[in-house]
C-alpha cells in the first residue's frame, strides 16, 4: 500500500519535470495552466478510485473464506457495513464522474471563449507544408509578413486566425494552447496568451500528407520590447545586394523559377505561392522546421529541396553551381 | 490439395497486377536536369506549316499519370493561368476544354507553347517553371478536354465548379491546328 502510494506519488512528481520546447504541461500560457489542472484533477480522482479499487481487492483476497468452510445449500448473510461500503463506492462513481464531466465543460468553455478585446490579430494560413503568417494592421503598409515562425509578446492576448489553402490541416502549439482545425473554405481561431517568454514548437496536428512531420513552426515568446523590435525589422523592405556575388543571386532570384513562387519585399520578386523570404535569413529553421537555418542546410536546401524535404512543393531547380552559391549568398544577406 | 495451389496461384498473379499499377507513381525527384522541353513545332505556328516530329517518348509518362495531372492543376491555380483560360473554358485566352488548339494538342505541342509563349498574350514561362513543372501542366491542360484516362484524372476539380468532374468530362477530339486557324 505505502509502495503504490510512493509510486504514484513518484509517477506525478516525473510529470512535473516534464518541461521542454514542445510540451502540454509546459504551463507557458494560459489555456495551457487551465488544461494542466484538468488534468491533474483527472489524475487525482483516477487515482483514488484506482487505490479503492485495489484495496478492496487486497482486503477480498486477505480476507477470502476457506474452501472447506462453505457449505452446499447455506446461505451468507452478508454483513451490514459491505452494503454500506457498496452503497458509498457507487455514490463516489457518480459524484467522481459528474466532478469530471463539470471540471472538462468549463475547462472546455473557458478555452472557447473570445478574448474581450485581443490586442493585435495574426492570420495563419496552413499549406502544405508550412505556415504563412500575416501580422494584420489597419494600415496596409505596416503588415509584416513572415513564415514558419511566430512571434508574440509576453502577457498580450493574441487572436489567431486559422485558414488553410488546400487541405484539413491543425494549428497546435502544446506550450501555449491546445489544437484548432484549420479547414479549407472556412476561417477558425484560436486566442494565445502565452505567460512565460521562451521559445517553443508548434506542429501540424492533423494528417495533411506526405511531409506532414516536417510541418513545425517556431514560436517565439518575447518581451513587449524584443516584440516591438521584431516588428520594425521585419517590416522594413529587404537589405539591398553588396557584393558582386549576392548581386548575382539577387539576378538570378528575381528573373527565374524562384520569384515565380517567392516574395521579397521591396524587389521584383513578388510570387504568392511560397513562403514570403523578405527576412529569411532572421529565421530559427528552413523548410518549416524541417532543419535548422545555417550555412549548409541552405546549401543543400537550394540545391536539391526533393531530397531535403521529398514531396514537398518546391522543385528541384539544377542550379549550376555559379548560380547556387550565389542565391544562397543573396538569401544569406536577408536578415 | 490441388485447388490450394491454383487459389494461391491466382491470388499471386493478382498482386502481380496490381504492381502493375504505376498511373499514381510519383517521383517529385525525377530527374530534372535531364529533362527539355521538345522544340518540335515553331512551323505549326504557321498555317501550311510541317507536320509535327514523332511524339516524345516522355509524354506518357506526364500525360498518364495522376500524380503530374494534380500537380499540373495546382500549378494552373497557384500561376494564375486561371485569369486568361478561366479553368479551361477560356476568356482573354482561348478556352482549352475544347477541341481545338491553336498550336497544336499533342502533350508535347503543349509543353512548348507554355515554354515559349505564344502571340496575342501567352506569355513564356521557360526559366520561370522547371521542365518538369512545364510538363506536368501540359498533361494537366491536356486532361482538361478529356484526353487523360479517366482513371488517372481527379474526381474533384480544386476550384468550386459546377461543371461535372473531370472522370466524367467528354473526350473531345483533337483537331489539327490548321483547321482552328481562322
Amino acid at each position: 500500500m505505502n509502495r503504490r502510494v510512493l509510486i504514484v506519488i513518484g509517477t506525478v512528481t516525473c510529470l512535473s519535470g516534464c518541461s521542454g520546447i514542445q510540451t502540454t504541461l509546459g504551463n507557458s500560457g494560459v489555456d495551457d495552466s487551465s488544461f494542466i489542472r484538468l488534468f491533474a484533477t483527472f489524475l487525482i480522482v483516477c487515482a483514488v478510485m484506482y487505490l479503492l479499487v485495489v484495496a478492496a481487492l487486497a482486503g477480498a483476497l486477505a480476507n477470502r473464506r476457506r474452501l472447506l468452510t462453505v457449505e452446499d445449500g447455506t446461505h451468507h448473510e452478508s454483513s451490514p457495513w459491505i452494503r454500506w461500503a457498496l452503497i458509498t463506492w457507487a455514490a463516489l462513481i457518480v459524484v467522481g464522474l459528474a466532478g469530471l464531466t463539470v471540471a472538462s465543460f468549463f475547462t472546455d468553455r473557458a478555452a472557447a471563449a473570445r478574448a474581450e478585446k485581443p490586442q493585435f490579430t495574426v492570420k495563419i494560413i496552413a499549406n502544405q507544408w508550412w505556415w504563412d503568417i500575416i501580422y494584420r494592421t489597419p494600415d496596409v503598409s505596416q503588415i509584416v509578413h513572415t513564415a514558419n515562425e511566430l512571434h508574440l509578446p509576453v502577457g498580450v492576448e493574441a487572436e489567431v486566425t486559422l485558414q488553410s489553402n488546400d487541405v484539413v490541416h491543425s494549428f497546435w502549439v502544446p506550450n501555449l494552447a491546445g489544437k484548432q482545425d484549420l479547414t479549407p473554405g472556412r476561417t477558425t481561431d484560436v486566442q494565445l496568451l502565452p505567460t512565460r517568454i521562451g521559445l517553443y514548437r508548434g506542429q501540424c496536428a492533423e494528417f495533411c500528407g506526405i511531409q506532414h512531420a516536417n510541418m513545425a513552426l517556431v514560436v517565439k515568446v518575447e518581451s513587449k520590447d524584443e516584440f516591438l523590435r521584431w516588428v520594425a525589422e521585419q517590416r522594413r523592405p529587404a537589405f539591398a545586394p553588396t557584393t558582386p556575388l549576392e548581386l548575382a543571386g539577387y539576378r538570378y532570384f528575381t528573373t527565374r523559377e524562384c520569384s515565380s513562387c517567392h516574395n521579397i519585399a521591396g524587389t521584383p520578386a513578388n510570387g504568392q505561392v511560397g513562403p514570403d523570404l523578405t527576412h529569411v535569413a532572421s529565421r530559427r529553421t528552413i523548410a518549416a522546421g524541417a532543419m535548422p537555418m545555417n550555412s549548409g542546410n541552405l546549401f543543400g536546401w537550394v540545391a536539391d529541396p526533393q531530397s531535403q524535404k521529398p514531396g514537398n512543393k518546391m522543385p528541384t531547380i539544377g542550379l549550376d553551381p555559379n548560380e547556387l552559391h550565389a542565391v544562397v549568398a543573396y538569401l544569406q544577406r536577408l536578415k | 490439395m490441388y485447388l490450394r495451389f491454383r487459389n494461391s496461384v491466382l491470388a499471386i498473379a493478382m498482386l502481380e497486377l496490381l504492381a502493375a499499377c504505376d498511373r499514381e507513381k510519383s517521383n517529385p525527384r525525377g530527374q530534372p536536369l535531364a529533362e527539355t522541353i521538345p522544340s518540335t513545332s515553331p512551323e505549326t505556328i504557321f498555317p501550311g506549316g510541317s507536320r509535327p516530329s514523332t511524339l516524345d517518348p516522355r509524354a506518357t509518362d506526364y500525360e498518364q499519370n495522376a500524380f503530374a495531372i494534380a500537380q499540373g492543376q495546382e500549378l494552373f491555380g497557384a500561376m494564375n493561368c486561371v485569369g486568361c483560360h478561366a479553368h479551361g473554358g477560356g476568356g482573354m485566352g482561348p478556352a482549352l476544354m475544347d477541341a481545338q488548339w491553336r498550336y497544336g494538342g499533342r502533350v508535347d505541342q503543349i509543353a512548348e507553347s507554355i515554354a515559349k509563349g505564344r502571340p496575342n498574350g501567352m506569355p513564356a514561362w521557360e526559366g520561370k517553371l522547371t521542365d518538369r513543372q512545364i510538363w506536368e501542366l501540359a498533361a494537366y491542360v491536356r486532361s482538361l478536354s478529356g484526353q487523360a484516362p479517366k482513371d488517372a484524372v481527379g474526381s474533384r476539380a480544386d476550384e468550386l465548379s459546377n461543371t461535372p468532374p473531370q472522370t466524367q468530362t467528354k473526350r473531345e477530339p483533337v483537331v489539327p491546328s490548321d483547321s482552328a486557324q481562322q
